[in-house]
């Protein structure tokens, strides 16, 4: 679905804030939209893969695309105002403008595991990478079996998208699983660790596939879990997170081992990886 | 006769051999050789007078290709806030070198296979490579830090060079190495030389591998670097190892560089501009809020295991060219042969 798109290097391309929505005191999610009608009409991206973002003067950060790959008016980044870069976007209201290139690296291996049960093990705001996913799956869904979305986040009020959980949760053959570490007034879900909901995930793991995305210590445990329950590693993905600079390969920030995580990545297969994820600091 | 070169080679500056533009021949440094060591360098007196007897200064041919700062980019923004981006190429003329290193022209083909990969060749490293011109130099007299012979990349050039040149007491043996260079080279007054000549210009590369006394345990460290990630030695170098980073900044192969905006006082405009990098700052490897790599450990374990281990991974080899300026150039004279000996000691188990 994705066509072959030649490296974006830069310069950016010019495109405009058309929504905005603040998610929680600190995340918010834009929608893009390419100045060049054209290249608008044309941008397509596959769920996994990311944007650079340019706030002019400042910089670019790398940014998941969390919209649905069908929609063509618009392009959704959810962000967490954190470093320069984000705080400033953060500031950006609809008719303002910034730069996009991409998309780039990698995404979710969608296509070759239809018919699969589908396991989405997200942490924090490692959900956004997995969003467009859910959207590309409820788009398709007579092509996979079962969808389990695990959600794990710190504090209770860290959660957003909660309208989207609830209405996920009442699609059939649909489990949502939520778990937040501290939980608060009107919790509906779980208070502990996100790993102890696996036992209560509904898959077949002879027919499943896992795709994982947060906190690398959420991840490990996490496959740790599934491999347990019997998932084979070759059918466990996750997304990972480096630094990001140039985006093509090229700037060496993202290095991990031989591989370039923009370029490479940043979806791997659990086996890809799981040795030198090990190694603190690596 | 600079044929529309623009003519850089060997100068003195600060006290090292650095490469600079040069107005004629005689502006070339004459009778001078290296004396080098961990975090040591010093000029000295070549008692033979050569134009090439020194070994390399700190720095030669690498910010040619891949310049230490330069505009990717611009980006203008008007009254209404409408952002108009424009790429910026760097536009530069020809430029030929002389007294190119075996090992940095090794270090450059792999410059080459990162910047140049087949089809995401970026633009500015290609339009300045493309006009440089190389005249490369036979180390005669390695110095104390150099360890080329040991990673198969020196003394003596084989490949890379437009021109290639060996200097003995009787004058220089040259050969091309393009058509560019024979072209060069048959327009100049030269006698063919001499067999014995020639052999003289082989057994003196070979001696010159021969006094090299610094050496690489095996040409590829992979599987036991990769085998020894929580290797008590990496403790160890961290107390020595400040983290200044003059070991990427002085490596021919180091290829990291940062991407930051430089806007104007104005505000009316932007460019975005890529700078040298290094592994050893903490920014590398930052990441939303925190550091991938908080401790000088993990910096070094870094550098020294993409350099020499994961390297292979991405361009088939080792990304170590042994010219010895990261040992040299330390200013606590860590050593990379003594610490790769310290970590595969024991036949790399762990």
């Amino acid at each position: 679905m994705t066509k072959p798109t030649l490296i974006d290097a830069g310069p950016p391309h010019a495109a405009t804030v058309v929504e905005r929505t603040q998610e929680s005191p600190t995340i918010f999610t834009l929608k893009l939209r390419l100045d060049d009608a054209a290249a608008q009409a044309d941008y397509r991206f596959a769920p996994g893969q990311f944007n650079m973002l340019y706030l002019y003067g400042v910089g670019e950060v790398p940014i998941s695309i969390m919209s649905d790959p069908e929609e063509r008016d618009g392009i959704g980044h959810t962000i967490r105002a954190q470093g320069r870069v984000t705080q400033g976007l953060a500031a950006l209201q609809p008719g303002d403008k910034l730069g996009l290139r991409g998309p780039f690296g990698r995404g979710w291996p969608l296509q070759e595991v239809s018919g699969c049960d589908i396991v989405l093990v997200t942490g924090g705001l490692g959900c956004a990478p997995v969003v467009s996913v859910i959207h590309y799956l409820m788009r398709r869904r007579e092509r996979y079996g079962k969808l389990v979305i695990i959600q794990g986040v710190r504090h209770a009020e860290d959660l957003i998208w909660r309208e989207h959980y609830a209405r996920w949760a009442k699609l059939p053959d649909t489990q949502v699983l939520v778990s937040a570490s501290e939980g608060a007034g009107f919790w509906p879900w779980h208070v502990g660790r996100v790993t102890e909901l696996f036992e209560l995930a509904n898959f077949e793991s002879e027919c499943a596939v896992a795709m994982m995305c947060g906190p690398e210590g959420m991840m490990h445990a996490a496959a740790d879990s599934l491999l347990a329950r019997g998932l084979p590693e070759s059918r466990l993905f996750l997304s990972m997170e480096r630094n990001m600079q140039c985006a093509v390969g090229r700037c060496g920030h993202c290095q991990f081992g031989g591989a370039f995580v923009c370029r490479d990545g940043p979806v791997f297969n659990w086996g890809q990886v799981k040795a030198l994820l090990a190694h603190r600091g690596y | 006769m600079s044929l529309g070169y623009q003519c850089m080679g060997p100068a003195v500056e600060n006290g090292a051999i650095v490469m600079r533009e040069l107005a004629a021949p005689d502006a070339l440094p004459r009778g001078l050789q290296t004396e080098q060591g961990p975090g040591h360098y010093r000029l000295t007196r070549d008692p033979d007078n050569r134009y090439f007897a020194w070994a390399n200064g700190p720095q030669a041919i690498k910010p040619l290709a891949f310049a230490s700062q330069e505009s990717l980019w611009r980006v203008e923004r008007d009254a209404a806030g409408a952002l108009q981006f424009a790429a910026v190429l760097p536009g530069v003329s020809p430029q030929a070198v002389i007294g190119v290193r075996a090992c940095d022209l090794a270090a450059l083909a792999m410059q080459d296979a990162h910047f140049l990969r087949e089809g995401r060749c970026d633009a500015h490293y290609a339009q300045r490579r493309e006009q440089l011109f190389l005249v490369a130099v036979q180390c005669a007299v390695p110095a104390s830090t150099c360890f080329c012979a040991s990673t198969g990349d020196g003394p003596t050039p084989t490949a890379g060079f437009d021109i290639a040149l060996a200097e003995l007491a009787d004058g220089f043996v040259a050969v091309s190495g393009s058509e560019k260079g024979a072209a060069i080279l048959a327009a100049l007054d030269l006698s063919l030389a001499t067999p014995l000549q020639i052999e003289a210009a082989r057994q003196q590369g070979q001696d010159a591998a021969a006094r090299q006394t610094r050496s690489l345990p095996g040409h590829n460290l992979r599987d036991v670097l990769m085998g020894r990630l929580e290797h008590p030695r990496w403790d160890d170098v961290a107390t020595r190892c400040l983290a200044c980073g003059n070991c990427t900044a002085v490596c021919p192969t180091c290829f990291c560089h940062a991407e930051q905006d430089a806007p104007s006082l104005d505000g009316h405009a932007s460019e975005h501009v890529r700078i040298w990098d290094s592994c050893f700052g903490e920014s590398h490897g930052h990441l939303h809020g925190f550091s991938v790599r908080p401790d000088i450990r993990s910096r070094y374990r870094q550098w020294l295991t993409h350099k020499l281990a994961t390297w292979h991974v991405q361009f088939g080899r080792s990304g170590c060219v042994g010219c010895g300026r990261c040992i040299a150039w330390c200013p606590v004279g860590i050593d990379l042969t003594e610490e790769v000996a310290a970590l595969t000691a024991n036949g790399g188990q762990a």
